[in-house]
């Protein structure tokens, strides 16, 4: 598209004045330097790939730019102009807007009320309803989103609702457009529509950071990329001429042997079947499959194919309403979560803070949660707690939980460290299943290192595996056959060669032939 | 930052430092209660006499078994506002039966009292029953059902007595429960003694007890961990009940009518223990013993007040802002927390 633009001046200027340059910028959290001294330059009409692991800095580096964040240190230019953003709403003003993976929607307002929540145009002070009813089907239509201004949000999808969150980047004259994993939730025909629409926003001179994974969007759509690691800046490079390899040695800093271990798989009997399983919510819809001791069973598919439904129904935590889950030969379908604990189903949730660890409490509590009910923790109704101290201590050591203090709050862990404590908690109880929802989410690469050979220790003891991930590389180096599914269907089932980059995503998109 | 509120701690001497971690470590009670006994020692002569604080001790017992009751709803989550509804359900009809029963055999007193005892209990601990049906079976908001409970039994104790006070009941429930002593401690307090032991071994020593924080802390995470957490939040509702019925009994025991309007200050009063104490309104967090040094702290205030003859309508103001400065002071702890991080 730029060969269009008249050659000589524009690129040369665009190269000495950049639309947004940032220097050294840094940040602290309580604990963490989530960023440390990291630059950045945008230039007009370019598309500036962020890449990086989970925890390597993207999401604070991009609410820093969108004003939502202030940088603990380091200088920030935008036209070439020192510039301290003081919220979001003065990025706004400058036309730097940014759409967020969590929506920042009110569910119960309308598509519309939504659009131009907090920029409403007024007339004496009273709403202008007309003006917003006018200007909000513009946006739409120029958009070509299949909206309608006066839906309620609760209702929409989760695609829509990254629709209306888009539109609303959209509702005034834009420099800067930021974009965190856009394509999460979207088909790929409304991707398309995205990538259309990102080309009409560089063509008009504005920037556009774009915050992904997918290394096919990256070769896409991508002009440079930066990447980072563990909160520094690594390397930027062109986006269309850097091999794969090298990306991912820039990410990881490591090349992929040195990450996933190798694995010894001994498939024997069945321990989980499942057939045919619907769910109430409809999220999961006629899926089958099973997972066997001693292997490890990979299952893929985008955000909200259903592939995390799956196993929480099988656990207890979504009601069925057809199919059946066997579990050891044995029917287990609708049992609670203490049943299936009994039974040696363990199911570790993908979100630690929200349904993993109890914060406010010590590692010791935490970790000893889900056995206080067995013999070697309790005595009748009450608790053991010298063995429990023991146990624990034990667990600690051997997940080698950095400092090592089991009186301490978990609130007080890093991410990483979080992770440990709950997967120690799948170590105090006699389990034969093992179900990991995203067990890697923001951890850095070390621990990311730890945990993997932790899930090999388990498979080659014989256990079984459930890994479910929206981390690719994860599926395929430690998976022994992959499911993939689809919108709640299963799509594929793949085993040996055939899991791999290509065929894998393959299945993860719609094929919509019209 | 970080560094610039850590300066001046590092900068003062070694006393505001040692300070700094007891008030991180052990919250704002302390020092509350320090400034409290020099301020009213200076005030009256009779406030520091043994006399005095053996009277501190039993006019906060009625308190003490309320707050620790209410704790276990604050620990998961919720609150109960219909504390003191339970000891006026739990007075009225304690003392209806236990009358009633006299009335038809004069001989039978032991018979009398134990009936009376009985069915102010199961009044009392009944709202507490429904209580944790509607927050742990219906999800009704700890907001809405203890507030609507606590209108409904209100109503219920004045509708029984017409508004007046119950007399009638055998002379001996008044000398035994409200005025009786053994090793020189009054009656009330060796059941509350008894009652700080049996609470503190729940709370730290048993299954119940760990699932009561982890319910508070964590509502999903103790579901994934096999917890029954309709039952844990049942449980804590009945206990809040329970508490709160024995400590109406002995209030009624020691006013010798059954009333319908004792209690009215209970639910500010055994919510604002709570928080002095530490117990965190988002749930989770709390200790049995920190409970009772914060009741026994009201119970000194109000006792301090009284001997400095403080007016009663101000007394109200004193104990509201206290519950204000003390969640403020919870504030400015957890951020010198989040800075020391240890």
């Amino acid at each position: 598209m730029s060969a269009m633009a008249p050659q000589g001046q524009a690129p040369p200027r665009a190269e000495a004045v950049p639309l947004l340059r940032l220097e050294a910028i840094t940040r602290h959290f309580p604990g963490v330097l989530a960023l440390d001294r990291v630059d950045f330059d945008l230039r007009p009409g370019e598309v500036h790939v962020l890449f990086g692991e989970n925890g390597a800095g993207k999401s604070t580096l991009i609410s820093i730019v969108a004003g939502a964040l202030r940088p603990s240190g380091g200088r920030m230019f935008f036209r070439g102009e020192p510039l301290d953003l003081a919220s979001v709403h003065h990025a706004r003003s400058l036309g730097i807007s940014a759409v967020f993976q969590e929506f920042s929607l009110v569910p119960q307002l309308t598509v519309e009320e939504n659009l131009f929540l907090g920029a409403e145009a007024t007339t004496r002070g009273l709403l202008d309803k007309r003006e917003l009813r006018r200007a909000a089907g513009e946006i739409l239509d120029r958009l070509g989103f299949p909206l309608r201004r006066n839906q309620q949000v609760a209702f929409l999808s989760r695609a829509e609702q990254q629709m209306v969150e888009i539109a609303k980047a959209f509702r005034s004259e834009l420099s800067v457009l930021i974009l965190d994993e856009p394509t999460a939730s979207l088909t790929e025909r409304e991707t398309e529509r995205l990538f259309a629409l990102i080309e009409q926003v560089k063509r008009r001179g504005a920037g556009v950071i774009y915050v992904t994974h997918r290394m096919s969007e990256v070769r896409r759509i991508g002009d440079r990329i930066t990447v980072l690691r563990d909160g520094r800046y690594v390397a930027t490079v062109p986006a269309k001429e850097t091999p794969d390899g090298e990306l991912v040695r820039l990410m990881t800093g490591r090349v992929i042997e040195q990450i996933f271990p190798q694995i010894g798989f001994r498939p024997g009997r069945t321990v989980l079947d499942v057939q045919h399983l619907s769910t109430g919510s409809g999220s999961v819809s006629d899926v089958s499959l099973m997972v066997r001791a001693g292997e490890i069973v990979g299952l893929a598919g985008l955000i909200g194919s259903g592939k995390s439904e799956v196993a929480r129904a099988c656990f207890g935590l979504e009601a069925l309403t057809s199919g059946r889950v066997v579990f050891e030969g044995r029917e287990v379908s609708g049992a609670t979560p203490r049943a299936m604990l009994e039974r040696g189903f363990f199911y570790l949730p993908p979100d630690r803070r929200d349904e993993g660890l109890v914060m406010l409490r010590s590692v010791r509590e935490n970790v000893a949660l889900a056995a206080l009910d067995t013999p070697d923790l309790a005595l009748g109704p009450f608790l053991r707690r010298g063995a429990e101290r023991e146990k624990v201590q034990e667990l600690v050591a051997r997940m080698n939980l950095q400092p090592p203090r089991i009186e301490r709050e978990v609130d007080h862990f890093s991410g990483g460290n979080q992770q440990k404590v709950l997967l120690a908690r799948s170590l105090t109880r006699t389990v034969k299943l093992f179900a990991f929802d995203e067990p890697t989410v923001g951890v850095d690469v070390g621990t990311r290192v730890a945990i993997y050979e932790f899930i090999r220790d388990l498979c080659e003891a014989g256990a079984a595996v459930l890994l479910i991930s929206s981390e690719l590389p994860e599926i395929l180096h430690l998976s022994n056959r992959v499911y993939v599914m689809y919108r709640g269907r299963l799509r594929a089932e793949l085993t040996g060669s055939e899991i791999n980059q290509e065929t894998v995503l393959g299945h993860f998109f719609a094929r919509e032939a019209a | 930052m970080r560094s610039m509120e850590a300066k001046p701690a590092a900068a003062a001497g070694p006393a505001l430092r040692w300070v700094q971690l007891a008030f991180v470590r052990l919250g704002v009670l302390p020092f509350l209660l320090l400034v409290a006994v020099v301020v009213f020692t200076l005030l009256s002569d009779n406030f520091l006499t043994s006399r005095n604080l053996l009277n501190v001790a039993r006019q906060s017992t009625y308190l003490v078994m309320v707050s620790m009751g209410q704790m276990f709803a604050l620990l998961t989550g919720g609150f109960d506002l219909s504390v003191g509804t339970m000891l006026a359900v739990t007075s009225v009809v304690g003392a209806l039966a236990m009358s009633t029963a006299y009335a038809a055999m004069p001989d039978a007193v032991a018979l009398a009292i134990a009936l009376g005892l009985l069915a102010g209990f199961a009044a009392g601990a009944s709202i507490g029953v429904i209580n944790g049906i509607g927050v742990a079976l219906f999800n009704v908001s700890p907001f809405m059902m203890t507030l609507g409970m606590a209108s409904i039994g209100f109503g219920i104790a004045l509708y029984l007595t017409g508004g007046v006070p119950v007399y009638g009941m055998p002379q001996e429930f008044g000398d035994v429960f409200g005025f009786g002593s053994w090793l020189g401690l009054p009656a009330p307090v060796w059941v509350t003694v008894a009652l700080i032991f049996l609470l503190y071994l729940l709370v730290n020593w048993t299954r119940l007890g760990r699932y009561f924080y982890a319910v508070g802390g964590n509502i999903k995470a103790a579901r994934l961990s096999g917890i029954n957490t309709r039952l844990t939040l049942f449980t804590a509702y009945v206990l809040c009940g329970s508490m709160a019925a024995t400590s109406g009994l002995l209030l009624t025991a020691r006013l010798d009518t059954g009333e319908a309007n004792i209690g009215a200050s209970m639910p500010l009063e055994s919510i604002a223990a709570c928080v002095i104490a530490g117990v965190s309104l988002r749930g989770g967090v709390g200790r049995v013993e920190n409970v009772v040094l914060g009741a026994l702290f009201i119970g000194l205030i109000q006792n301090g007040m009284n001997l400095a003859r403080i007016e009663s309508y101000l007394q109200t103001v004193v104990i509201g802002a206290l519950l204000i400065l003390a969640v403020v002071a919870d504030q400015f702890r957890l951020r010198y927390i989040a800075n020391l991080q240890d």
